[in-house]
């Protein structure tokens, strides 16, 4: 192989891929507080006692678990304009990642919500717990406990997906390293670049959701 | 020996004789042999494509009979490459190429150009109404373009620097985000505007600011000028007369814009 590495020809670019990197960070960010809301939110009424919300929430995780997320990236982007509805390529882009691991997140905690045993909850309705404490302190927190390396795993995986929303011109990191390929032909040294960028961002928010696991559930 | 000499000299002078006469003109030979061959490109819509019937068919094929009716004689096609267009003139296979060809200084060296017959051009396209007529009117707006594409690079150059460059993949996403209303403009070549014409005859977006033209220009070889006059006294009449606006209606979805001539 005498291929030649120019790594400088990388380097006039570096403003823009440090912004490219900025915005997945808060993409990622706002996605995955938004995703675990939606998820929380969603497997409380999965696992309820209403049947019509449990039955909603099911076709929501089913018909999002079931299509590619970029499918459902040009549903938003491209579908609600001919609604009337306009939202720019980020908002689009936050919207199609909290959607998409809103429903994941749903099906992850509701098994650590069904993991929880009955005779806690029990224990917990005869010791005169509302039915909002006992989901708070008896049912979510030892359930995320439970599942929160699968959640972390979600997490990282919707940071990646991230990469996707470059397709409706959101200025992201694997936009910004399309955008210097296509100037610089340099596509070899860009995405490595790129690659090692989304390596150190995974591990970084991997750390992140350990802290988040070791403080927030700390009586394990 | 001097006999021998002049001999050879004669016989030499008499084969560059024929090998002139040969190819000494072109319409002499088409209008003798009552037909014209013509190369054109099948796989480059709206110029050339091949219908559902696997007849060619496209601008380039409707330029190439009306030349054919103008001069009166049978028109055969001959189908090439954008690679191998200008060889086939070059080894005489072809008397004209009408295929979608651009004329630069490089290809001016070996072969002669027409005047301008079709137009191609890159340009900011927009609504009818929408007030921008210049560059500097692009301040503050967002255009929508290819990434990487050669109005991707113009325009980031001559754009005013207020101006947002939205990049998409490829054309059709492109052309996705304009329909969509995600852009309200976007740089791209009129001949993919007139695929969207084609398509969505009511929302074509209009040419708003010219950003590069290279229309198409008719091949011929060098040192064919009578028949190099009576093409470009062809096409002047077909622009006059409106043929070719009619063709680019129908092709281009959009009214002939001024060629140069």
């Amino acid at each position: 192989m005498d291929y030649q590495l120019h790594f400088q020809a990388v380097w006039p670019y570096a403003g823009q891929l440090a912004y490219g990197t900025w915005l997945t960070i808060k993409l990622t960010a706002i996605s995955v507080a938004g995703g675990l809301a939606v998820g929380t939110i969603g497997a409380a009424c999965r696992t309820g006692s209403h049947r019509w919300l449990s039955a909603a929430v099911g076709v929501y995780v089913e018909a999002i678990r079931n299509t590619p997320l970029l499918v459902q990236l040009f549903f938003i982007f491209f579908g609600l304009p001919s609604a009337g509805i306009k939202i720019t390529a980020t908002e689009a882009a936050v919207l199609a990642m909290i959607i998409n691991l809103g429903a994941y997140a749903t099906e992850i905690i509701r098994a650590g919500i069904e993991a929880v045993h009955r005779s806690q909850i029990e224990a917990a309705q005869s010791l005169g717990l509302s039915r909002l404490q006992t989901f708070r302190h008896v049912i979510i927190v030892p359930a995320l406990t439970k599942i929160w390396p699968a959640l972390s795993s979600q997490c990282v995986f919707i940071m990646l997906g991230s990469s996707l929303v470059s397709q409706i011109s959101a200025q992201e990191l694997t936009f910004t390293a399309n955008f210097i390929a296509s100037r610089n032909f340099r596509s070899f040294e860009v995405y490595v670049v790129a690659t090692l960028i989304y390596l150190v961002l995974s591990v970084g928010l991997r750390q992140i959701l350990r802290l988040i696991d070791r403080y927030a559930f700390a009586r394990r | 020996m001097k006999f021998w000499k002049l001999l050879f000299a004669a016989t030499l002078a008499g084969l560059m004789f024929t090998i002139n006469t040969a190819y000494a003109d072109a319409l002499d030979g088409i209008m003798k042999s009552g037909q014209i061959k013509i190369a054109i490109q099948e796989g480059f819509p709206p110029f050339g494509s091949v219908g559902t019937d696997m007849q060619p068919q496209g601008y380039d094929i409707d330029v190439a009979k009306l030349i054919a009716k103008g001069l009166g004689v049978k028109l055969k096609l001959v189908p090439v490459t954008s690679a191998n267009r200008i060889p086939y003139l070059l080894t005489h296979k072809v008397d004209l190429v009408i295929a979608s060809l651009g004329k630069n200084a490089e290809r001016e060296k070996t072969i002669d150009f027409s005047r301008a017959y079709a137009p191609f051009f890159l340009a900011v396209f927009g609504p009818p109404q929408a007030p921008i007529h210049k560059m500097s009117d692009l301040a503050g707006k967002t255009i929508g373009a290819t990434r990487g594409s050669v109005e991707d690079l113009a325009l980031t150059k001559l754009a005013p620097p207020t101006a947002t460059i939205k990049r998409f993949e490829d054309n059709n996403t492109t052309i996705s985000a304009y329909l969509s209303g995600q852009v309200p403009l976007i740089a791209t070549g009129n001949v993919i505007i007139a695929a969207v014409a084609k398509r969505d005859p009511g929302h074509a977006p209009v040419e708003k600011v010219s950003i590069k033209n290279s229309p198409c220009y008719i091949g011929l070889n060098k040192g064919e000028d009578k028949l190099k006059a009576k093409v470009n006294a062809l096409i002047g009449q077909a622009i006059s007369d409106g043929a070719l606006d009619k063709l680019s209606r129908k092709w281009f979805g959009m009214p002939l814009p001024k060629l140069p001539g």
